[in-house]
């Protein structure tokens, strides 16, 4: 009896720690299965929209894809296609635009968060970004170079750095920033990690998106 | 408890009721893992990167 009982609650404990790691694995891996997915898709809808003429009447929609990231100091195959807004659900299918903050290229600050760890962690890296590394933000006509500059770790509720002047809210804006934000550290939400970067140079946009082609 | 599933295995030979205990299990990972998981992974949240006031 006592024995049998011990033995039930011996399988219990194993099965809840063979869940748990099932569950670990899903978060670093399945996860990620279902952003490249959702990537596709709107690397495939971007490609469409920018190849038809342009609608003056255009307006970006929650979940529309803005622009393609590129990153090189992340690898040579690193582009995510931004989704406009930063819910739960649009940081699940890739990096999110904050939608109050400014467009790629525009004066202001254009604002992007992204998950570290899972869903494909397309911000992984961000800890290993160095002031002068590019940023290259493609939209439809213009490939905007942008240079890291600075990063700080600060707490999740600093909403400023979000602000057109970072830490100066309601500050006049008079460069064209771009902002990265993720958690930290990694596997954490304690505090986030931002980088700031400025715009260096423009070009045209050259070559199409490569789709669903995300680190 | 799994000494119970094992006895209640519908076979007879041991090849058999291992096969089925295999397919038993993959059944409750897929269930795991296109299910569950999903479900539950989006309600906790412990990579936010986002800034906000709440």
């Amino acid at each position: 009896m006592i024995r049998s009982m011990i033995r039930s609650i011996g399988e219990l404990c194993i099965t809840g720690g063979i869940l748990l790691l099932f569950f670990v694995a899903y978060e670093l891996w399945g996860t990620g299965e279902f952003t490249h997915a959702q990537q596709s898709t709107l690397a495939k809808d971007l490609d469409r929209v920018w190849a038809a003429p342009t609608v003056t009447t255009e307006k970006l929609k929650l979940g529309d894809g803005v622009a393609l990231i590129r990153i090189p100091r992340f690898g040579k195959d690193f582009t995510y296609v931004v989704v406009e807004g930063v819910s739960v659900e649009d940081l699940r299918r890739g990096p999110g635009h904050y939608p109050k903050t400014a467009l790629p290229g525009q004066v202001g600050n254009f604002v992007i968060s992204g998950h570290r760890t899972t869903y494909g962690a397309p911000f992984n890296k961000a800890g290993e970004l160095r002031a002068g590394d590019e940023i290259l933000i493609d939209t439809r006509e213009k490939q905007y170079v942008y240079k890291v500059t600075s990063d700080r770790v600060v707490e999740p509720t600093q909403l400023d750095v979000t602000a057109p002047v970072p830490f100066h809210a309601g500050a006049k804006p008079t460069k064209k920033m771009i902002t990265l934000t993720t958690c930290h550290p990694k596997y954490s939400a304690r505090q986030r990690l931002i980088v700031f970067g400025v715009l260096d140079h423009e070009l045209p946009r050259v070559k199409p998106p490569v789709p669903g082609k995300a680190a | 408890m799994y000494l119970w599933i094992w006895r209640h295995l519908p076979a007879k030979s041991p090849a058999m009721k291992s096969l089925l205990a295999l397919v038993l299990l993959a059944l409750v990972a897929a269930a795991l893992w296109y299910g569950l998981f999903p479900w539950l992974e989006p309600r906790i949240k412990f990579d936010h990167g986002t800034v906000n006031d709440t």
